[in-house]
C-alpha cells in the first residue's frame, strides 16, 4: 500500500498512485454514509482539530461529519473564536494545539502557505482545508472521485475548468490532480483571471468559452466573488454571464455524457444557469456527497498511518 | 602606530593601482603609497616599529559606500540600532552608510537628522550619511524641510519604502532638491499595480496562489522619472533596480543624456524568484526577486555601466515580522554582511572586473552623496581589506547585526573583508594582522 505524506498540504506532492489509493479508500467509506447508523468506531480516542481561520460551512461540516462518523472527538476552532483575534501568531497558535495532542489538524487559512507554517511546527499531520488561492486538496480529491464514479476513469478525459482562475485554489489543485491522472485540462475565463503561467502546471489556457466546452467530458464552473467587480477584472456580472456562463445552449458544445461539476457556493443565473445546475447532467450535489467520504478517507488514512495504533483491532461498537 | 599594509593588490580607479606598500599614519592619513620591494634594506629600516600587514594575495580598495540601508534607528531598534548596523557595516568592509530616512518617527526634520548622527558618533566610526525624506511623514503631501536637513547633515532625499505617487510633488521635490544640490532617490512602484502583491508575478506566484508584484509596478515608474528628469534636467537617482524592462528602459535615457544614475542589490543579481518555492519570508523583499531574465539584465546593466551602484537595502526584520506567513511577513533582507562575497561572483563569472566593481562599491556612491573615495597620499585611511579567495560559511548567528533574515543563511560563500579602516581608524579586522 503507498504510504501517505505526514501531511496532505497539497495536490504537488502525492504521486498518481497515492491519489488512487486515497480514491479507493473513500469509496469503502462512502458505504458507511449509506448505512442506517453512520458511524464506525475506527478512530475512537483520536481527537481531530478542525481549524477554520476563514469561514467556511461547506468544508468544515464535511470535515465534521466525516470525523464523527469514525468515531473520532472532533473540535471545531474559527478565526474569531481563536486567539487569532488576539494577536496570536499562526505559529504560537500551532504550538498550542500540538501541546493538546491532537492526533490531525486540519486548517483552512486565507494565507497561501499557511499549513507549511503549522506543518512545520507540529508533529501530528496537517491537512490542508484549503489556503488562501493557493490549494485545495481535498476538493480536487472528492472531484476526482466524482468524475471517477461517474466516468469510470480520469485518464484520457477532456476536462474544462471556466471562471475565476486568478483567484481559485480549488482550480489550482483541480489542474494539477487531473492532469497527474492523465486528463487533458483546459482551463478558461476572462484574460483578467488567467495568472501569468498557467501552463506551467500542465494545461491548455483559453479565454473563449466555446473552445474549452468543445468535446469535454467534464465540464467545472467556478465560483465568481462578486467584489471581483471593483478590481476592474470584468465590467459587469451581465456580462460576465454572457460571456462566461454556463447555459444548456452552450453545454450542447460539449459531449453528450458531458457532466457539470461546480465547487460550490452556486451563483445561480451567474456562472451557471439554474436549469443547467439542476440538470441530470450536473453532479454538484455528487461532489458534496464524495467530500465526507474523502475526508473520512484522509483522516483514517493519516489518523492510523501515522498514528500506527490500528483503531480497527480494538473495535468496538458505539 | 604607523601601519604599513604591504603587498596588497591595490585596485583604486583614478589612482595610483598595483602591487603597493600603503603607510598609514597615526593621524588617520596615507602618507606613502609605493611599490612593493621587498629587497630594498632603506624601507626594513623605516619600517620599524611600525604595524606591518603582510597583505599579499589580498585586495584593497578605497572605503566602500553603501548608500541604501535601512538602521531603524530611532523607533524600531530591537531590528538594528546605529551602533549594530555600523558594526554590521564594518564586518561587511563597509566604511560609509546611508540610512533610509523610514524610521519612526521619520526623517523628515533637521532633529531626527541630528539624533542619527550623534547616535552615529557613539558608534564604532564608520560614516553615517543620513538620508531625508522627501516628503512630511513619507506621506506624499507636503514637502519635507530639505535645506533645513542638508544643514543638519542629510546628503540626500527620498521617500523610500514608498514611491512618490504624486507626480507633480516628485516634479517639485526634483526642482527644489536639485537646486540645494541633494541627490533626489526614488523607490519606482505603481501602488495600484503592485496592490496586496507580495512576490514577483509569474509562473512561481501562480503555483504558490501569491498575489504578485508585476515587473511593470516598477518599470512604469522609471519611465515616468526618466520623463520627470529629462523635462526638469536634475538628476534623479532610482532605487533598487530589479526589472529587465527597467534596465533597459536607464540604458536608453542615458544614451539620450538624461542625468539619470541607478543602483541595484545583490540579491536581485544573484537570486532569481525560485527561491521562495518553499514559502521563504527570507527571500520576500520589495521589489520582489524576479525571474531568472531580469537576473540576467541585471547583470548585464552592471556589466555595461547602466547601473552605476551596488547598494545593499540593508532592511533588518526580527523574527516576529518573518516568521508569519508569507503575505503577511515584512519586506526586506538584511544585506551589509553578504555584499563583498555575492559581489565578487561577479568577477568571478566575469561580469565585472575588479576596476568596475570598484567603481559601483565605493567611487559612484561617493560621488553621488558628495564625499570622496580614493586611495592618495594625504588622503584619509578609509579603505577595505579584502581577502578575495577567503571561503566561508554564513552561520546567520554569528552576524553583527541584529537580524537575522537573510536568504543566504549556511550558503558557501567566497571573499571577506579582513581589515575596514574609517580614516585611519580600524572599525574592524578579522584576524590579529600585525
Amino acid at each position: 500500500m503507498p504510504f501517505l505524506p505526514k501531511d496532505i498540504l497539497d495536490i504537488d506532492s502525492l504521486t498518481p498512485e497515492q491519489i488512487t489509493h486515497i480514491l479507493d479508500t473513500a469509496v469503502g467509506m462512502k458505504e458507511v454514509s449509506m448505512r442506517p447508523v453512520k458511524k464506525v468506531p475506527t478512530l475512537r480516542g483520536k481527537t481531530v482539530i478542525l481549524y477554520f481561520y476563514e469561514p467556511s460551512t461547506r468544508t468544515r461540516t464535511s470535515f465534521d461529519i466525516a470525523a464523527k462518523r469514525l468515531s473520532a472527538d472532533s473540535i471545531s476552532l474559527t478565526g474569531s473564536s481563536s486567539s487569532a483575534v488576539k494577536g496570536e501568531t499562526l505559529y504560537d497558535t500551532a504550538k498550542n494545539l500540538e501541546a493538546m495532542n491532537p492526533d490531525i489538524l486540519v486548517l483552512r487559512h486565507s494565507s497561501s502557505g499557511a499549513p507549511y507554517i503549522m506543518a512545520k511546527a507540529m508533529r501530528c499531520p496537517v491537512v490542508n482545508a484549503g489556503d488562501g488561492t493557493h490549494a485545495h486538496p481535498t476538493q480536487a480529491l472528492l472531484d476526482m472521485m466524482s468524475v471517477r464514479e461517474n466516468k469510470g476513469r480520469i485518464e484520457g478525459l477532456k476536462v474544462a475548468i471556466i471562471g475565476d482562475i486568478l483567484h481559485s485554489r480549488v482550480a489550482r489543485s483541480d489542474c494539477i490532480g487531473f492532469t497527474r491522472l492523465g486528463a487533458r485540462v483546459t482551463v478558461c475565463g476572462p484574460s483578467t483571471m488567467i495568472p501569468i503561467g498557467m501552463e506551467s502546471l500542465g494545461v491548455d489556457v483559453t479565454t473563449r468559452m466555446e473552445d474549452a466546452l468543445t468535446d469535454a467530458d467534464v465540464v467545472m464552473m467556478l465560483r465568481i466573488q462578486k467584489e471581483r467587480q471593483s478590481g476592474f477584472f470584468f465590467p459587469s456580472e451581465r456580462e460576465y454571464a454572457i460571456r462566461y456562463g454556463l447555459n444548456a445552449r452552450k453545454l450542447s458544445l460539449a459531449k453528450p455524457d458531458a457532466i457539470v461539476m461546480h465547487p460550490g457556493p452556486i451563483n445561480r443565473g451567474l456562472e451557471i444557469a439554474p436549469d443547467v445546475a439542476d440538470s441530470k447532467r450536473s453532479i454538484i450535489l455528487d461532489q458534496v456527497t464524495n467530500g465526507v467520504a474523502v475526508r473520512m478517507a484522509i483522516l483514517f488514512l493519516l489518523a492510523t498511518g501515522a498514528g500506527g495504533s490500528g483503531g480497527l483491532r480494538h473495535a468496538d461498537v458505539d | 602606530m604607523r601601519m604599513w599594509i604591504e603587498n596588497a593588490l591595490v585596485v583604486n580607479p583614478g589612482g595610483l593601482g598595483g602591487r603597493l606598500d600603503v603607510c598609514i599614519e597615526q593621524e588617520g592619513h596615507i602618507s606613502c603609497m609605493v611599490p612593493h620591494d621587498p629587497g630594498n634594506p632603506e624601507d626594513i629600516v623605516s619600517r620599524q616599529g611600525a604595524v606591518r600587514i603582510d597583505a599579499e594575495g589580498l585586495v584593497l580598495v578605497p572605503g566602500i559606500v553603501d548608500m541604501h540601508v535601512h538602521l531603524r534607528e530611532p523607533g524600531h531598534e530591537y531590528k538594528e540600532t546605529i551602533a549594530s548596523g555600523c558594526r554590521a557595516a564594518a564586518a561587511g568592509g563597509v566604511t560609509a552608510v546611508c540610512p533610509m530616512p523610514n524610521t519612526r518617527p521619520v526623517n523628515d526634520n533637521a532633529q531626527v537628522t541630528s539624533f542619527i548622527l550623534d547616535r552615529a558618533r557613539e558608534a564604532n566610526g564608520v560614516e553615517v550619511y543620513p538620508i531625508g525624506a522627501i516628503s512630511k511623514g513619507l506621506k506624499g503631501i507636503e514637502l519635507a524641510e530639505m535645506a533645513d536637513m542638508q544643514q543638519a547633515g542629510i546628503v540626500a532625499v527620498t521617500d523610500d519604502g514608498r514611491p512618490v505617487t504624486n507626480s507633480l510633488m516628485m516634479r517639485r521635490a526634483m526642482e527644489y532638491a536639485g537646486s540645494l544640490g541633494l541627490l533626489v532617490i526614488s523607490h519606482c512602484e505603481d501602488l495600484d499595480l503592485a496592490a496586496g502583491g507580495c512576490m514577483n508575478e509569474g509562473p512561481v506566484a501562480t503555483r504558490l496562489g501569491l498575489a504578485g508584484l508585476p515587473n511593470v509596478a516598477e518599470t512604469v515608474m522609471v519611465m515616468r522619472d526618466i520623463a520627470l528628469a529629462e523635462f526638469t534636467g536634475v538628476r534623479v537617482h532610482i532605487a533598487h533596480v530589479s526589472t529587465r524592462e527597467s534596465v533597459q528602459a536607464i540604458r536608453e535615457a542615458k544614451a539620450r543624456g538624461v542625468p539619470i544614475t541607478c543602483e541595484t542589490a545583490p540579491h536581485y543579481f544573484t537570486l532569481s524568484e525560485d527561491v521562495i518555492e518553499s514559502y521563504n519570508t527570507h527571500a520576500k523583499m520589495n521589489p520582489p526577486l524576479r525571474s531568472q531574465a531580469d537576473v540576467e539584465a541585471v547583470r548585464m546593466g552592471l556589466a555595461d555601466g547602466t547601473i552605476d551602484v551596488i547598494a545593499t537595502d540593508h532592511a533588518p526584520h526580527s523574527s516576529v515580522e518573518k516568521d508569519v506567513e508569507f503575505d503577511k511577513a515584512a519586506f526586506g533582507i538584511i544585506g551589509l554582511e553578504t555584499l563583498i562575497p555575492l559581489s565578487l561572483k561577479l568577477v568571478a563569472d566575469g561580469v565585472l572586473g575588479w576596476d568596475d566593481l570598484v567603481e559601483k562599491w565605493s567611487i559612484h556612491p561617493a560621488r553621488l552623496i558628495g564625499i570622496e573615495r580614493c586611495l592618495r597620499e594625504g588622503a584619509p585611511a578609509t579603505l577595505t581589506l579584502i581577502d578575495p579567495n577567503q571561503e566561508w560559511v554564513l552561520d546567520p548567528s554569528t552576524l553583527q547585526s541584529k537580524s537575522r533574515n537573510t536568504p543566504f543563511a549556511f550558503w558557501n560563500l567566497c571573499g571577506k573583508a579582513v581589515l575596514t579602516m574609517v580614516g585611519g581608524r580600524t572599525v574592524f579586522s578579522e584576524r590579529n594582522l600585525s
